[in-house]
């Protein structure tokens, strides 16, 4: 999978633009901004959905209303939420496995997005979403074959209905919190996965996640569940086009393994600088069972996002990897929560976050051994690097021991790149700007070496620092 | 040829450096010597450029040109390179992919085309294996967690893949045991039959029976004062610093 670096300029290029540039989205005209119980009965309607889901939905929306804004964190008061549209769909297209019958504009932009060609080389399955609706998903025959399921969850929902209704926000429930609730209330599309007992499926599934049209609200939902033994590997990638006009992205992950099972779950999210972020991830795991998280945040205007690990079997670990770009106007508050609920459980937190132009970060840490998690451990390390003397970073570990027999350490650093190493790399030629490129990939390389090749590589180049 | 003239340093504002002047011609070999704290590798670090070493008086003159206001890439783009007597470790950048970075920035700034992968790769190995350095070398983090001799096998290793016009050692032959030396002091005559000017520092004479240069300087309190040929380099063997 080695790409010549001119092949790969080329690429960035047509990615930048992609990225940055919308398709026409005379779909929404029609589509009404705000929020009220009527809007949330039509989306079910439209859906079909049977009744529970819309007793969930409006459930929901009621707890919305109840629940006061989180009372930390980033300033999202620029956040209308009567000024979004939380459901669009783009046109009348139905969502297919075939990528012929994605309509034109909306293929062009997954295809310079690289999904069609990444799905052809190494995925087991993909799955593509523009607005609210999913417009393409197909799992190879091979993995069909084991039971593996990989849907939308919309149709998930109409397929498996029990199975869905299952474990539908059981992990996150709507009374978490504010953008949960709303959450609950609007959600439409996201992936389902089901990996059954002792399959290991070992190509990874991917799906994208695309906001096209100005003021979009997107609430993805996605449930994975992982078998007895099984294993697997999901990606999720996320971007938008940048418009005046705030847009939201509130989407909930919930991911259950089961005993001995292991899932490995990563996504890199690019929204435009109008972007709020606002995102809840959580993962419950059973007996021997082991959870890995790799994000990497580098969009938005403002980040919330702390994936959450429920170590809730005997010797269950987490492994959290994070990463996150703040560049000017930006800000990013990521971290992780580690719940160790049983004896023997691990967990291990890196977080490597970079600031430049202004930009600000902040690692938010939650890490509760309780009473009971005997032999449990726990590492975090957190590391900030500061491009320049106008961004900030903030380390806010909080860890909560209940239990005696346990190791837990935290290490923080927060800096700006040494001189003395910008000298030494400058004595052998590089640049300033150079240096600090390679000094920087090299920051983030624990995290960078654990994303999919192809998502790594562009990571990189849309730091725009080297 | 590498010209320094009344050369005078601060760090932080105190001098360290108070008028050295020097001429290294291509394929001479100069050394160095004096006690710890006499401005050796302020000298080495204000010839590369370091920007915490502020030049008050003086200049530093290649082939001709005052280098005085270049940047250290951009002095390295001229053929200058610097062997640290405390080379860095760059957290996360294995060998290869720095030796890459740097040799296509070099190359670029000397108006020639990048080598490409294998040619690069092939360079590598061939200088690896001169070091006694593992192939999987390669795949480590730049300096980190390198024993002493390693680091300056690295630097050794860098010499010979950049081939400056001038080189300086920094106590190169520090940390390295009598193979690795008898290595490094064949890689430096080597680039020094190729027409290469090399300021070596030390404060050991071992490497100099190996060198054998025909200008010893004795640097003290931040000037030389003394200059010599080898005889000199015997004579500090014998008696030490104390008689300067």
């Amino acid at each position: 999978m080695k790409i010549s670096k001119l092949q790969l300029d080329d690429r960035i290029k047509a990615l930048k633009k992609t990225l940055q540039s919308a398709n026409p989205s005379g779909y929404i005209t029609n589509a009404k901004k705000g929020l009220s119980r009527g809007l949330i009965e039509a989306i079910s309607k439209e859906k079909n959905e049977p009744a529970w889901m819309t007793e969930l939905r409006l459930r929901s929306l009621e707890t919305f209303f109840k629940k006061p804004m989180p009372s930390f964190g980033p300033d999202i008061s620029g956040l209308n939420f009567e000024e979004i549209i939380y459901y669009a769909k783009p046109g009348e297209i139905l969502n297919s496995n075939s990528w012929e019958n994605v309509p034109a504009d909306i293929k062009k932009t997954f295809e310079r997005l690289g999904i069609p060609q990444a799905e052809r080389k190494y995925l087991a399955g993909a799955g593509a979403q523009y607005e609210s609706e999913n417009v393409y998903h197909r799992l190879k025959e091979k993995w069909a074959k084991f039971g593996v399921i990989f849907e939308d969850m919309d149709s998930a929902l109409k397929l498996y209905p029990d199975l869905v209704r299952q474990y539908f926000m059981k992990c996150v429930s709507a009374n978490d919190h504010k953008f949960a609730a709303l959450h609950g209330a609007v959600w439409s599309g996201g992936t389902f996965i089901y990996i059954p007992n002792g399959v290991k499926v070992d190509q990874p599934l991917q799906a994208y996640f695309r906001m096209n049209a100005s003021s979009m609200g997107q609430f993805e939902h996605t449930i994975i569940i992982v078998g007895e033994n099984a294993k697997g590997s999901y990606i999720e990638g996320c971007s938008a086009p940048k418009y005046e006009s705030p847009s939201l992205h509130a989407g909930m992950v919930e991911i259950f393994v089961k005993e001995g099972g292991s899932f490995r779950y990563s996504s890199v999210e690019n929204w435009s600088l109008n972007t709020y972020n606002l995102n809840t991830k959580r993962a419950i795991v059973e007996k021997n069972g082991t959870i890995e998280w790799i994000g990497g945040n580098l969009g938005s205007k403002a980040t919330m996002l702390y994936p959450c690990s429920i170590l809730k079997g005997e010797g269950a670990r987490a492994n959290h990897l994070g990463m996150a770009y703040a560049n000017k106007n930006q800000t990013q508050d990521t971290g992780a929560k580690v719940i160790h609920a049983a004896p023997n459980t691990t967990s291990e937190i890196i977080m490597k976050s970079i600031c430049k132009n202004g930009g600000s970060s902040v690692y938010r840490g939650d890490v509760k051994i309780l009473k009971g998690a005997k032999g449990s451990s726990a590492h975090i390390k957190c590391d900030s690097l500061l491009l320049d003397d106008i961004s900030h970073a903030q380390t806010i570990p909080e860890m909560d021991v209940k239990e005696n027999d346990v190791f837990a350490s935290h290490e923080a650093s927060v800096g700006k790149i040494a001189e003395d190493k910008l000298f030494y790399c400058m004595s052998r030629g590089m640049s300033e700007e150079e240096a600090v490129g390679l000094i920087v990939n090299g920051f983030i390389e624990p995290i960078i070496k654990e994303m999919p090749l192809e998502y790594a590589v562009e990571l990189n180049r849309l730091m725009e620092i080297s | 040829m590498l010209s320094i003239k009344d050369l005078h340093i601060e760090v932080n504002g105190t001098q360290i450096l108070a008028g050295v002047g020097l001429d290294i011609k291509p394929g001479e070999i100069h050394a160095i010597l004096g006690p710890n704290g006499s401005g050796k590798s302020t000298l080495a670090h204000a010839l590369m450029g370091n920007p915490k070493y502020k030049v008050v008086k003086g200049k530093i003159e290649l082939d001709r040109k005052n280098i005085n206001g270049l940047k250290a890439n951009e002095r390295a783009a001229r053929g200058l390179f610097l062997a640290f007597q405390q080379p860095k470790e760059i957290t996360g950048v294995r060998v290869a992919t720095f030796i890459q970075a740097a040799s296509s920035a070099l190359r670029k700034a000397q108006g020639k085309k990048p080598l490409n992968a294998i040619e690069l790769r092939t360079a590598l190995s061939e200088n690896l294996s001169k070091f006694s350095l593992e192939p999987g070398f390669i795949n480590r983090n730049v300096n980190e967690g390198f024993s002493g001799g390693e680091k300056k096998k690295f630097e050794a290793l860098q010499m010979v893949m950049f081939s400056p016009k001038y080189a300086i050692l920094d106590e190169i032959d520090s940390g390295l045991d009598i193979d690795a030396l008898k290595n490094v002091a064949a890689a430096i005559k080597k680039l020094c039959k190729r027409k290469s000017g090399v300021l070596i520092i030390t404060h050991s004479t071992k490497i100099l029976h190996y060198l054998k240069p025909k200008h010893v300087h004795v640097m003290i309190k931040g000037k030389i004062v003394m200059s010599g040929g080898s005889g000199l380099a015997e004579k500090i063997e014998k008696k030490g610093f104390k008689s300067f």
